[in-house]
Parts: C-alpha cells; structure tokens; sequence
C-alpha cells in the first residue's frame, strides 16, 4: 500500500507536516496526494477506532449471517444496499460458503439488535434465513490490538 | 576475611584500569529519574515477530531443553550459510565455518581473543560501540582508535588506516553501518579499505549487526571483495533486524582454522548457545522477509523525521545511512556533550547518550536513537528545540 495511506491507517490525524517529514516529500506534495486520495474516493473517511470497553455504556456488537434469494436483476447488491442503509448496520459483507452476507450491528442493548433482526431484517423480501451471535470481547480490531500490555521494560540508556 | 581495600587489589589489573562504560554512567543518572523520554535506547522497540516467538515456545512445549552443539544446531547454521551467501555471495561452509554465539558481542569476544596475543595492536575506528576498546584490552592487545572526522562525514578512509598500522598491528575492526554515528560506506570505501587490509596482511573483524538496516543505498559487506572472505572473520546476529536483542543470538562466519580457535573459547566459557533461542532464530531466518521489510520502513521514517527535524532547528545531523541513530552536532552551543546531554536531561527530561561515551573524538555531538515511539521522538524534538531556544 502508499506509503501515505499506511500513515494515515496508523494516525489519520497526522499533520501534514510531519507526514511530509516521515516520507522526505514537501508538504505541499502531501496535501496534494491527500486531496487527490480523497477525490478518487481512495479515502473514504477518517475515524477514530475506539475501545468500548474503556467507555461507561459500551455499545453492543451483534454479528449476523443472513441468507437471501438473489434477485434476477442485481443479483446480492440490490438487497445489501439496503440492508447497508439501515443506521444500525455498521458493516456489511457479501460472503462465501454457507450463508450470504455478513452484518455488524450496534446497538445499546442485545433488546436492540434482537428488535433489528426480527422486525426489520427478517422480514426483508428475499431473507431467508438469519443467525445471529453477540460480540463478547474486541482483542483486535482494524488492526489494532485493544488491550496490549505494551510497557516498555527496556533499559532506559542502553548500547 | 578481606576487607574490600585487599579485595580491591587482588582485582585483575587490567579489569581496574578500564573505566565504565559512559553509557553506563549515564544510565545510573536517567535511571534515578522518572517520566524521561529516552532517546538512548540501542535496541528495537519492537517485539520480536510472532511466528519467531511461537517458534521457541514449541520448542518449550516439545521438551527442548538440552545443551546443544557447541557450535549450535546443524540447522541454524545451513539457514545461517544460506542467509549470509544470499547476501553476500559467499558461501561458509555449516559444518565448519559458522558457529552459534551469544549475541554478536560473544562473536566478538570470541574474535578478539582468539587472534591477540599480549602486545598485538588492534585497529579500529572512533567513534565506535562502546565494547570494542575494552575487548581489545581484556585480551591484553593493544587498541589503536582511528579518530575518524565529521568533516569526512565519519569515514574511515584509506589514509587514516595508512597513519595508524604499525609492524605490530595485526586486526582491523569494522563496524558498519555504524554504532552511534549510522554511517555506512559505499562499496569503494569499503574496496579500499579491503585493498590496505591485504597490503598489510591483516585479520578483519568486520560487525554487520545493522546491514539490514541501510535505508538508501545497498549494504556491501567487505567478505564479498575478492581476496577477504580468507582473512575476515563475519561477525552477525538477530537482535537488531529481527527485534531479538533479549534471545541473544549472534552467529560468526570464518574460515575452518579461526572458527576452530573460536570455537575453543566458546566450548570452555559458554559451551553452547541456549537452545530455545536457536530454534526462535531457525524460524526468523525461515520467514521474516516481511518482517523485516516493515521494521525498516517504519525506522525509515523515523529516520526521515529526527533528521529532518534537526537539521530545522539548526542543528547539524550527520545523514544516518543506516543503524538507529542520529548523530547531532550540538558544538555551537558552546557546551561538551556530557554537558548537554544532562542539561537536556535537566531541563526537560530527554536523555541521549553523550558523544564522548563513543570515543573522544564524539565530543560536540549527541547520539539519538530512533528506536522508539514515532510519538515519543515528536515530543523529545519539541523539548529540544525548546532547550535550544534558551541557549
């Protein structure tokens, strides 16, 4: 992957000034190829990944495979671009093997995402079928490991 | 019972007589001090990769606790002729010209001691990792430091080695890319030096720990020019491109008749490398390409970044080929570099090594490593130039 885009995984928040430092570019070539990214929809958009459980009322995760009947015309995309539409969907995937697509749901409570599945999602034209598992715990997510024991033990002045 | 005064003067001369190392010194200093953003750590702040990790807990798992082959696993060694041959294009022999050491600095220990006797002259060039002078004088051979220059960039050149060798000189040591400076040497630099080395019929000792880590141009080692791999004894190890400095693994390569003499010393003082630590480096030299590849990239923008950084603030950074340092010309400000360094610790709570614990001609200059958090050095360049700014 660009260089740029691999910082900006890392800290979307990254000056440019310091980006342009890391990659030994001017700033000006920086905010170019940001804006370029943007433009080309490379970037899509920039969030911050949090860890629920440090948070009072963490959101609970709901995972959903869901079977459909493809449609004639569109085939799965018609039936996943709405499902995607729905607020409570976070994401959305068209999978392989057993089942069809592959939903993360967010909702205060297992009341919300249960009141999800069985009024607005099983009743959805061409499901077929829904299973529906609660997300326990967040080890690693986008690449990043939630909780690292990451104290640096190293000497503080070594060779 | 001795009191300490007669205990004192039974301590071997040559042990009393070598100072500390002055890295060592300032570690008691930063360590006596709480939230310090260290720029003086000269190991990796990765974690060595997973897979390495996994490889010396199964071999836990399995049982594998013996010693090993006092020149260590047969299978180590074919992945260390092969790694090293890749390379360098020079084949060693597993079975008779690689032994398994612990760390380089055992390689190193090893080397000195099996070639040096009493009054050898040893040359090797300033400034230069700390352990050099003193393995040099615990094998009662006599170290002769090539006080190499910022205005030649701190190469070693052909006209400095000419001025040093004397009839006794009988070892050159070489330590590129370099430990504090992060200089590294064309392939006509090291050409050269290889050419003096064979006109003066010398042994060449040469430290590659860092080669993996060049960021611009190609790392040439010295065994690869004709007429060298017979007289060169290829010191190498795992802790610094494979973030594995606490397995402790080195490796030596050199022809059947100087690893022999290593190997001797090794058999009688550490018998055998620990063997979870060989099968942890059986497996990185299996697949860490990838690894590798990442860690570099990352010190490579943090290179880009301490760099860039001081060069801004006005202050003169000799360009860091590789390793992960940045050596920083603090001169104008009219302070040593001990002085600096504990003022900058003083006043704002950054610590890196004073140039002078590298040799004397590393006065005026401060080494920086950049083995540490993106995140950390930001702040460490904020303090700096703050410090400056009142100087």
């Amino acid at each position: 992957m660009n260089e740029l885009l691999n910082l900006l995984k890392q800290n979307a928040l990254e000056s440019p000034e310091n980006l342009a430092k890391m990659l030994g570019v001017s700033v000006d070539e920086v905010k170019k190829q940001i804006a370029d990214f943007e433009k080309e929809g490379v970037i899509r958009a920039y969030q911050a990944v949090v860890n629920e459980e440090k948070l009072d009322a963490s959101l609970v995760t709901t995972v959903i495979e869901v079977k459909v009947t493809p449609e004639s015309e569109g085939g799965f995309d018609r039936i996943a671009d709405r499902i995607s539409k729905f607020p409570e969907v976070d994401s959305c995937f068209l999978m392989s093997g057993g089942f069809d697509l592959l939903l993360f749901i967010k909702g205060r409570s297992m009341q919300d995402s249960f009141r999800f599945v069985s009024d607005k999602l099983s009743t959805m034209p061409g499901v077929t079928s829904t299973a529906t598992h609660f997300m326990m715990k967040a080890y690693k997510q986008n690449g990043i490991v939630m909780n690292t024991g990451d104290d640096d033990e190293r000497l503080k002045v070594s060779p | 019972m001795s009191d300490s005064k007669s205990l004192h003067s039974k301590i071997s001369k040559v042990v009393h007589e070598i100072p500390r190392s002055g890295i060592r010194d300032f570690f008691d200093i930063v360590s006596s001090r709480e939230d310090v953003i260290s720029l003086g750590i000269g190991e990796p702040d990765f974690v060595t990769p997973w897979h390495i990790r996994e490889a010396a807990t199964l071999a836990l798992e399995r049982g594998q606790t013996s010693y090993t082959s006092n020149m260590g696993l047969l299978s180590l060694r074919r992945g260390i002729s092969q790694y090293v041959e890749k390379k360098t294009g020079i084949r060693y022999v597993p079975e008779e010209e690689v032994l398994v050491t612990v760390g380089v600095s055992e390689g190193l220990d090893l080397a000195v001691r099996a070639l040096v006797e009493p009054g050898d002259e040893v040359l090797y060039h300033e400034p230069s990792y700390v352990s050099y002078n003193p393995l040099i004088q615990f094998a009662y051979g006599k170290p002769v430091a090539i006080q190499t220059r910022k205005e030649n960039g701190f190469r070693l050149t052909r006209q400095d080695l000419e001025q040093n060798v004397s009839e006794k000189t009988k070892v050159l040591l070489l330590n590129y890319p370099n430990n504090p400076t992060g200089v590294a040497l064309s392939k006509a630099d090291v050409e050269d030096i290889a050419a003096f080395a064979i006109e003066h019929d010398l042994i060449v000792l040469t430290d590659e720990i860092y080669d993996e880590l060049t960021y611009d141009k190609e790392h040439y080692s010295v065994i690869s020019v004709p007429g060298m791999r017979e007289r060169t004894i290829y010191l190498h190890g795992f802790s610094k491109a494979w973030a594995m400095t606490g397995f402790r693994m080195g490796f030596t390569c050199a022809p059947p008749e100087l690893t022999e003499a290593m190997m001797k010393i090794h058999q009688y003082t550490m018998l055998c490398a620990p063997i979870l630590s060989q099968e942890a480096s059986v497996e990185a030299l299996r697949s860490s390409d990838a690894d590798i590849a990442y860690m570099k990239a990352e010190y490579k923008k943090r290179r880009n970044y301490i760099h860039s950084s001081f060069e801004e603030m006005g202050i003169p950074c000799i360009y860091p080929d590789g390793a992960f340092y940045a050596f920083a010309d603090i001169s104008k400000f009219g302070m040593t570099s001990q002085e600096f360094a504990l003022h900058l610790l003083d006043e704002q709570n950054v610590a890196c090594v004073p140039g002078t614990a590298f040799g004397a001609c590393g006065e005026g200059f401060i080494r920086c490593s950049y083995a540490t958090s993106l995140e950390e050095i930001k702040e460490a360049m904020v303090r700096i130039a703050r410090f400056i700014e009142k100087l």
